[in-house]
C-alpha cells in the first residue's frame, strides 16, 4: 500500500521517444487504469515504474521514495503479465511461493499466504498442478496468486486479460475488480480496451501518442471529454465526429452539419458557444443521444430524415448508420421503431449532450 | 433426396476416397524406404556382432562365407580383449576424459549461453555468431596449431591434455544450441523472476536451466558424442597405451603392422559403442526435442 507519483517521466528509445514527459498522482489503494491504443507508451510507463525499464528523464515515486535506480525486487511490487509468465516446471503453489522463498519467508508463512491467496482467487484445489494442466483462465489466477501472497506495495497488471476468450474475459474482470475490494492496494492498469478502463478503474488515464489525453473517473471520461481523442476513444460505439459550422441566428445558435440538416442548439449550450459562432469546428454526440422521436424530451426542430446505409439489431437496442456529408454517423435506436436499410427513418438529436471540438488544437471547447 | 443433392454429394465421398488411397500409398513408399535404410545402416553393426564372436580360426579361413557362423559362437575375442590387452585401461581413460569434458562444456556453455542469449550486452550477437563460426573450423585443422598449446602446458601425450582441448569442439556447438534455446522461452519469465526478487544466478538455476533441460540434455549428449568417439587429437597428441583413449587405443593396439586381429577389433568396437546406445536410447527424445527447438529459434 503505498502512493505512487510521476513527475516529468521520459522515456526514449534512440530517436524515438515512446513517453514524453508524463506526471501522474496515484493516492494509496487506488485502482488507476492506463488505456490508449498500441505504442501510446502505457506499457512502457507501468514498465518503468515496475523497473523493468531504465527512466531516461524524471522521477519515479513508489511510498514517497524516489525508485529510479532501485532494480525491480526492491521496489516491493508485483506484477501480472499478459502470458501469466508462470514458471512451467513448477506447480501452482511453487509460482505462488517462489517470491516469497527467495525472500526467505519462513515454511508456516508461506503456506499461510498461498492458501489465503488460492482461497480468495478459488484455486485451493489447483495449487498442486503444473501450469499446462491448468486452464487460461487459472493460470491467470495462479499469476494473480502470485502477486497477491507477495503483499506488495503496488499492483502493475500488464494486459493480463488480452489471452482470454470474450467470456473468461468478462468474468475475469469482476474478478480482478472483486479481489481488488478485498485485498486493497495501490493498482496500475494497463489496456487497450476501454470497457475494461471503465469498468475497473477508479481513475482513467488515457494515453496518446506517449503523452497523457486526460486524467479523469470513467463518467467524467465519458461526459466531459478533454480533447478529441479521448472523445473518439472512450465509449462504444464511438462517439460521432462531423464536421459542422456553428450559425448564429439571432439571440441563438446552429449547428450546420450538412446542407440539409442544421440543428438548434439548446439554450444553455447556445450561451456557452456563443463566442464561437461563424466557425467551422467539429461536433460531436454520442449515438445513444440520436434516437428515433421519443415522446418526453422531444423537440421537432431537432429532428431530422436520414436514409440508413446499415442496421445491426443487438437486442437491446439497434444500432442504425448513416451518412452525413460523407461522413459515417450512428444512432442508437429502439428495436421496435428501426427501418430496413435503404429505407428512410426519421431521428432526433439530443443536443443537450454535445460537445464542439476545435479541429486546430483538438480541444474539446 | 433428390438426384440432385446425391449427385451434389458423389465428388465429396470420392474425393475422401482418394485421399484415404493418397495417404496409404505414402505410408507403404516411406515403409518401403524405411526398411532399406535400416538395412543399408544396420548391416555394419550386424557384420561386427558376426565377426566379434566366431572364433580366430574361422575368421581366417577363407572358405567360409563370412556373413554367417559356421563354427559355432564363442565370446574367447572378449575374453582376451578384457583381460590380456590395454582394452580396460583405454575405456577408463575415455570415461575419464568424456566425464570431464561433458562437466567442463556445460557449465562454460550454459552460463556463455544464457549470458550471449538472454543479457543483452554490447556486441552479443556478434560475439554469438563469433563462437558458432569457431565450431565451423575442422579439428584437421586445429591439431598442429593445438600441439604447441598443448606441449607448452606440459600435457602432451597425457589424456588430461584431451580435456584441455575436446571443449573446443564441444563448447561452441552446445553453446550455440543453448543459446537457441534459451532465446525460445518467453521473456516474461525473466521479468516475473526480477519482481519476484531473484538474481541472475537464481534466475539461471532456478528457472533457466529446468526450463530449458531438454536443451541441456540434447547439449550434453552432443558433449558426450563428440568426446567418446573423437579420434584426430588423441592421434595427434597421445602415443603411449597407459594414456591412450578407445577410439586410437583399439586400432593401434589390435594392429600389428599388416595383422588385424579382426574378431578383437569387432569385439572392441562394440564394446566401445555400448555406453553411447545406451545414452542415445534413454534420452533420443530429449535429444530431438532440444535439437529441433536449438534450430528453429537460433
Amino acid at each position: 500500500m503505498a502512493v505512487v507519483a510521476l513527475r516529468n517521466v521520459v522515456k526514449r528509445y534512440d530517436d524515438v521517444e515512446a513517453v514524453r514527459s508524463i506526471s501522474l498522482d496515484i493516492p494509496d489503494n487506488e485502482f488507476v487504469v492506463l488505456v490508449g491504443p498500441s505504442g501510446c507508451g502505457k506499457s512502457t510507463t507501468l514498465r518503468m515504474i515496475a523497473g523493468l525499464e531504465e527512466v531516461t528523464a524524471g522521477d519515479i515515486y513508489i511510498g514517497g521514495e524516489v525508485v529510479n535506480d532501485l532494480p525491480p525486487k526492491d521496489r516491493d511490487i508485483a506484477m501480472v503479465f499478459q502470458n501469466y509468465a508462470l514458471y512451467p516446471h513448477m506447480s501452482a503453489f511453487e509460482n505462488m511461493s517462489f517470491g516469497l522463498k527467495l525472500r526467505k519467508f519462513p515454511k508456516e508463512e508461506i503456506k499461510k499466504r498461498v492458501d489465503h491467496a488460492a482461497r480468495i482467487l478459488d484455486i485451493t484445489e489447483l495449487l498442486d498442478r503444473k501450469p499446462k494442466a491448468l486452464s487460461g483462465g487459472q493460470r491467470q489466477r495462479v499469476a494473480m496468486g502470485r502477486a497477491i501472497v507477495r503483499n506488495p506495495k503496488v499492483f502493475l497488471f500488464d494486459e493480463p486479460l488480452s489471452n482470454l476468450d470474450a467470456k473468461l474475459r468478462v468474468q475475469m474482470r469482476t474478478e480482478i475488480k472483486r479481489v481488488h475490494q478485498m485485498v486493497k492496494t495501490t493498482t496500475v492498469y494497463v489496456t487497450h480496451d476501454q470497457v475494461e478502463a471503465m469498468t475497473l478503474a477508479d481513475r482513467v488515464v488515457v494515453m496518446n501518442g506517449g503523452v497523457i489525453e486526460q486524467i479523469a473517473t470513467p463518467q467524467d471520461l465519458y461526459h466531459h471529454p478533454r480533447t478529441r481523442f479521448v472523445a473518439g476513444f472512450i465509449g462504444s460505439p464511438a462517439m460521432n465526429l462531423i464536421r459542422c459550422r456553428l450559425e448564429g441566428n439571432g439571440t441563438g445558435l446552429r449547428v450546420r452539419i450538412s446542407d440539409r440538416i442544421s440543428l438548434p442548439l439548446p439554450e444553455a449550450q447556445s450561451a456557452r458557444y456563443h463566442a464561437m459562432a461563424g466557425k467551422e469546428l467539429v461536433f460531436g454526440l454520442r449515438p445513444e443521444h440520436i434516437t428515433e422521436p421519443r415522446r418526453n424530451d422531444r423537440d421537432p426542430n431537432c429532428e431530422f430524415d436520414t436514409v440508413l446505409d446499415v442496421v445491426e439489431p443487438m437486442g437491446m437496442e439497434t444500432m442504425v448508420y448513416f451518412t452525413v456529408d460523407g461522413q459515417e454517423v450512428c444512432g442508437r435506436v429502439d428495436p421496435g421503431s428501426a427501418k430496413g436499410p435503404g429505407e428512410t427513418m426519421r431521428l432526433h438529436a439530443n443536443l443537450n449532450h454535445m460537445h464542439l471540438i476545435d479541429p486546430q488544437t483538438g480541444l474539446v471547447l | 433426396m433428390s438426384t440432385a443433392a446425391l449427385a451434389a454429394r458423389a465428388p465429396g465421398i470420392g474425393f475422401r476416397a482418394s485421399l484415404k488411397r493418397n495417404r496409404r500409398w505414402a505410408l507403404i513408399t516411406s515403409y518401403i524406404f524405411l526398411i532399406l535404410f535400416a538395412i543399408f545402416f544396420l548391416i555394419p553393426p550386424y557384420y561386427m556382432v558376426v565377426t566379434a564372436i566366431k572364433s580366430d580360426a574361422e575368421v581366417a579361413r577363407m572358405a567360409t562365407n563370412p556373413w554367417i557362423i559356421a563354427d559355432g559362437v564363442t565370446f574367447d575375442q572378449f575374453k582376451i580383449l578384457l583381460t590380456q590387452t590395454d582394452f580396460l585401461i583405454f575405456f577408463k581413460n575415455t570415461a575419464i576424459v568424456t566425464v570431464c569434458v561433458v562437466a567442463i562444456t556445460m557449465v562454460v556453455s550454459v552460463l556463455g549461453a544464457f549470458a550471449l542469449g538472454r543479457m543483452k550486452f554490447w556486441g552479443s550477437s556478434i560475439l554469438a555468431t563469433g563462437i558458432f563460426l569457431t565450431y565451423l573450423v575442422p579439428d584437421t585443422l586445429l591439431f598442429i596449431p593445438l600441439f604447441q598449446i598443448v606441449k607448452a602446458v606440459g600435457l602432451l601425450n597425457s589424456y588430461w591434455g584431451m580435456v584441455l582441448v575436446y571443449p573446443t569442439l564441444t563448447v561452441p556447438f552446445c553453446t550455440w544450441i543453448m543459446i537457441g534455446y534459451f532465446q525460445s522461452i518467453p521473456k516474461e519469465l525473466d521479468e516475473a523472476a526480477l519482481i519476484d526478487g531473484a538474481g541472475h544466478l537464481q534466475m539461471l538455476t532456478k528457472i533457466f536451466i529446468p526450463v530449458a533441460l531438454p536443451g541441456i540434455i540434447a547439449a550434453m549428449i552432443f558433449a558426450f558424442t563428440v568426446s567418446w568417439a573423437a579420434f584426430v587429437y588423441p592421434m595427434a597428441f597421445l602415443y603411449s597405451a597407459d594414456q591412450q583413449v578407445l577410439t586410437v587405443g583399439t586400432v593401434t593396439s589390435l594392429i600389428r603392422a599388416d595383422v588385424y586381429k579382426w574378431g578383437m577389433l569387432m569385439a572392441g568396437a562394440l564394446v566401445a559403442a555400448a555406453p553411447p546406445l545406451v545414452i542415445y536410447a534413454f534420452l533420443m527424445d530429449y535429444y530431438i526435442a532440444g535439437l529441433t527447438a536449438g534450430a528453429t529459434k537460433g
